[in-house]
């Protein structure tokens, strides 16, 4: 059941447009970066370690470059005696003494050390891939074992050094908030509330994996990078600036149609390093394509947080202080945006959709001998918000509150906006107390207590969780994230192209990995320029064609990226006013533009946008002298302010106390995303969303053997991901309340089911149980362990 | 060693020579450049590369291309009609926004065609239960279920197509 309160709009913005990217995907010709074929193309192989931690003591390719096919074989001393750059972190985060984090260097292929299972070590380029693999069995590496740690709460007294220059492997210990403020509000508190989380480890697990084809044209000098990237231009800036040290008016980076991101497909990996260092010794192209199994083992996984928090509440259930602990874990280096996670796009957040006066928290990153961490979907506000939730539950349980009434009493309300919190944001706007009455009234909260009786009589335990969620999106304004530490700019761009017969290509620096921006922001240029949707294609994805962008994540492509669209959309239509005055013979002031035609204030006189075109382009009849021909319109747009997405999800689930199964019975959500552009689209981000937080909650865990560092998860047999008889249906609606510091007024939809749903579910899951806390994934054995734990008390685990 | 293989695919008669340890998919994609049907995973888990042998729904990763000699094998490059008309299942995905990414959807629409065959007047739940062995991480499968309910539908009424 969806539930849509507006009038139905057929066109534009609001309307549920139907993706006009459909009909390739479905016929089967969508083009993704390993359906490509290059001419005189040779394959890598990537030889990877198998042990979490070893001192490389030599590597023998002799055999191996003597075997059939091969072209080449790499290591990680020629990549170094190259002179090529290790894979930079974008975000320096400094200690509480104000010293730098510490960087160890990240070198495409390992040369002394093995770090993680999976670490490159190197790689061999043949004429078919069966080839490259035949040879990779050839190469005798010889590996001195040492020591691993893989957990994050170890990982400081393990005694074992991942980088020599983190001897206790702490990246940094890092702090936000009042401490004093913090203390005092717990000096006076009526009621504490204490809990220990673990936010589990996750592998992001895009349908596509990881792909990458090198290319080097040795007559131009040009090179060609197709990758599967969320964000082509910063792999281009990475690449020429900091890892090849190529010259960048030279280098074109492609990412055509890319099978799903999450973050993980933000971040310069080695692979892409490697095919055009490869091409270009070899001049020839080369294509690396993941399997799975490498994927599991080479993508950057996301969360893997242990956390201590506690809440600081008068008497009354009104909150006073929250502090907070947390170890961090990065895996074994600094993935390219690692460390702002856990710091700016967590501890920020730690105010949720509450008037917390006071907040502090601690946060120590650590480095282990697993795959590096980074942005997930959400990336550190899931985090956020499944802390805040849990300990909102666990008060609510303490002080013996309806944990709505809690949420209630605490809530910041509409006419505290702007309202800046302890932890550094201005939230512009949002209604929380009407997004959790609405999916109160959506899931029948006054009814739940006749359900969970009547769920008794059936032998099921039945419980509810609430989830009231808030994010920051779009991060910005530069000059701000650069003060806090980023190393790139925030901004985005895009082009607006009219072409001479009237149809306008959008170049945009955003990009798609299955957000719909050909349909959404299509939708935006055609309710703006009066231009039928057929009319308008949205380019993305490709460095040679589309302005400097930053690219998708942190659900910025239309607050950010579409709102570069806007403001060039703006310098088309002024431009055209001037055409129009001329043709019409009126001044510029008295023209009206409306459904993509210009008319005279007054009059009937008037003309079509493709005319304006027209006579930009032959400029025949035409104001030379004061106007350019063309119209061809860039912008550049930097956010002022962050947005601020937000809702309340509620579940319910019912716990069959024989098996542990937890069945989630019912889903609802409410959404704030300011403005909505294509309802469809945004209810489908919702629904994915969900089920990557629901994944997280009762599924997906990935775990690494504490002894050997092995990486027992790395397959789909071995971790869980959500199916389709796992999860529910889903209800789910919008609250529109206009985002105050954007044109646009939207907000972004495309983290938010995965920011809500772990916590809604666990709150859900430890309701049913009737129990303070138990960590995720709520996996049958564990809540069946749980149950027989309170059933003996006394008998060990 | 080099095997020669008869297949019709897509209603074409089409001769290859692979290696014997070749799989389906490879030759689909690689030999045949029908790049529709995709590789997701190195298990047989996720089902984005079904395809149709002999009008049963397989995970072509998991069959060797020998074994499909003398098959008639239809991918999702051959499922619209040849005027471009959408097959009731592609065009239900389309109506009902099963798909985002799209790297999954041709394994989950070839999949959802043969539950026709199966169970044409499947359940949700049936529906659900089905799609097991396709994963998608992007749409939750809300869209998804929608979408096949309403394809097996239309396709029991003759084809009915939705609007593109």
């Amino acid at each position: 059941m969806t539930v849509q309160d507006k009038p139905t709009k057929t066109n534009g913005i609001g309307a549920s447009v139907k993706r006009v990217e459909d009909r390739r995907f479905l016929t089967g010709k969508g083009r993704y970066t390993d359906d490509m074929n290059k001419p005189g193309q040779l394959y890598a192989y990537i030889l990877r370690s198998p042990h979490a931690h070893a001192r490389i003591l030599s590597i023998d390719t002799t055999d191996a470059e003597a075997a059939p096919g091969v072209e080449t074989i790499i290591t990680g001393q020629e990549v170094k005696d190259a002179g090529i750059g290790g894979l930079p972190c974008g975000w320096l985060i400094k200690n509480k003494d104000g010293s730098p984090m510490k960087e160890p260097a990240h070198l495409p292929l390992a040369v002394d050390k093995v770090r993680h299972v999976g670490d490159q070590v190197a790689v061999v380029v043949a004429d078919s891939l069966q080839a490259a693999k035949d040879a990779a069995e050839l190469i005798v590496v010889d590996y001195e074992e040492l020591p691993a740690v893989v957990s994050p709460a170890n990982a400081e007294s393990a005694g074992v050094a991942v980088h020599d220059e983190a001897p206790n492997n702490v990246c940094y210990d890092w702090e936000w908030g009042d401490k004093a403020a913090t203390e005092d509000a717990f000096a006076k508190a009526a009621h504490t509330v204490k809990l220990d989380l673990i936010n589990n480890r996750m592998v992001p697990n895009a349908m596509e994996p990881r792909a990458a084809i090198g290319e080097f044209d040795p007559g131009t000098e040009e090179y060609t990078l197709t990758t599967t990237s969320q964000n082509p231009q910063l792999i281009r800036l990475l690449l020429c600036g900091f890892t090849m040290g190529l010259p960048e008016h030279k280098v074109r980076v492609v990412a055509p149609d890319v099978g799903g991101g999450f973050g993980s497909k933000i971040f310069h990996y080695a692979e892409e390093v490697l095919v055009v260092f490869a091409a270009r010794k070899l001049a020839r192209p080369v294509k690396w394509t993941a399997e799975r199994s490498e994927s599991f083992m080479s993508d950057a996984h996301g969360r893997d947080h242990v956390t201590h928090a506690e809440l600081a509440l008068d008497d009354q259930g009104t909150f006073l202080g929250l502090r907070v602990n947390t170890i961090a874990n990065m895996g074994a280096f600094l993935s390219t945006f690692a460390s702002s996670i856990p710091t700016i796009l967590y501890a920020t957040l730690l105010s949720g959709q509450y008037k917390t006066p006071a907040i502090y928290a601690e946060v120590k990153a650590v480095f282990t001998n697993t795959v590096p961490v980074d942005a997930y979907r959400g990336a550190g506000r899931p985090e956020a918000c499944y802390l805040i939730e849990r300990i909102v539950d666990a008060a609510a349980r303490k002080l013996g509150m309806d944990r709505a009434e809690i949420r209630r009493r605490n809530f910041i309300t509409p006419d505290m906006m702007p309202y800046d919190t302890p932890v550094g944001l201005q939230y512009d706007s949002g209604d929380f107390a009407k997004n959790l009455s609405d999916a109160l009234e959506m899931i029948d909260y006054a009814g739940f207590a006749v359900r969970k009786e009547e769920a008794a009589k059936r032998g099921k335990l039945r419980g509810i969780g609430f989830a009231s969620y808030i994010e920051a999106c779009g991060i910005a304004p530069s000059n701000v994230a650069g003060a806090l530490g980023a190393r790139a700019g925030l901004y985005d761009s895009s082009e607006v192209r009219f072409h001479p017969t009237g149809t306008v290509s959008v170049m945009v620096g955003v990009h798609s990995h299955g957000q719909g921006h050909a349909t959404t922001f299509a939708q935006i240029v055609s309710e703006r320029l009066g231009v039928p949707m057929e009319n308008i294609e949205i380019v993305h994805g490709d460095s040679a064609r589309t302005p400097f962008g930053m690219g998708t994540y942190g659900s910025r492509s239309l607050a950010v990226g579409g709102m570069a669209m806007m403001k060039a959309i703006d310098k088309v239509i002024a431009k055209s006013k001037k055409i129009a005055a001329h043709l019409l013979e009126a001044s510029a002031d008295d023209i009206e533009f409306e459904n993509g035609v210009f008319t005279v204030a007054g009059t009937d006189k008037s003309v079509g946008i493709a005319e304006i075109a027209g006579a930009a382009y032959v400029p025949h009849n035409y104001p030379l002298e004061e106007l350019e021909p063309g119209l061809d319109e860039q912008a550049f747009y930097d956010p002022k302010n962050f947005t601020f997405p937000n809702g309340t999800q509620i579940c319910e689930v019912e716990v069959d106390p024989e098996t542990g199964i937890t069945k989630i019975v019912r889903f609802v959500a409410v959404d704030d995303f300011g403005r909505v552009i294509n309802p469809m689209i945004v209810e489908g981000q919702v629904h994915g969303g969900i089920v990557q937080g629901i994944g997280q909650a009762l599924l997906e865990n990935c775990v690494y053997d504490e002894e050997s560092g092995q990486l027992v998860t790395g397959s789909y047999m071995d971790y869980a991901m959500p199916r389709a008889d796992d999860v529910p249906a889903f209800e789910v609606k919008t609250n529109e309340v206009l985002c105050q510091t954007n044109a646009l007024g939207v907000k972004g939809c495309g983290e938010a089911g995965t920011i809500g749903g772990s916590a809604c579910v666990m709150n859900a899951v430890c309701d049913a149980l009737d129990v303070d806390h138990m960590d995720m994934p709520a996996t049958p054995e564990r809540v069946w362990r749980v149950l027989q734990s309170k059933q003996q008390p006394m008998a060990a685990e | 060693m080099a095997l020669t293989l008869n297949m019709t695919v897509n209603g074409k008669a089409r001769k290859v020579t692979v290696e014997s340890n070749a799989l389906l998919s490879d030759v689909l994609r690689v030999n045949l450049g029908l790049t529709g049907t995709h590789v997701g995973c190195d298990t047989s888990q996720c089902g984005a590369c079904t395809v149709h042998v002999d009008g049963v729904s397989v995970k072509s990763c998991t069959m060797l291309a020998a074994q499909a000699d003398g098959a008639t094998i239809t991918t999702i490059e051959g499922l619209a009609a040849p005027d471009g008309t959408l097959h009731p299942m592609q065009a239900a995905f389309k109506e009902h926004h099963g798909l985002q990414c799209g790297f999954c959807t041709p394994g989950m629409v070839m999949s959802a065609v043969d539950l026709a065959r199966c169970e044409p007047n499947a359940s949700e739940e049936q529906i659900r239960e089905w799609l097991e062995g396709n994963i998608c991480r992007c749409t939750g499968y809300h869209n998804i279920v929608k979408a096949v309910k309403t394809g097996l539908t239309d396709m029991q009424s003759g084809g009915k197509v939705a609007a593109e």
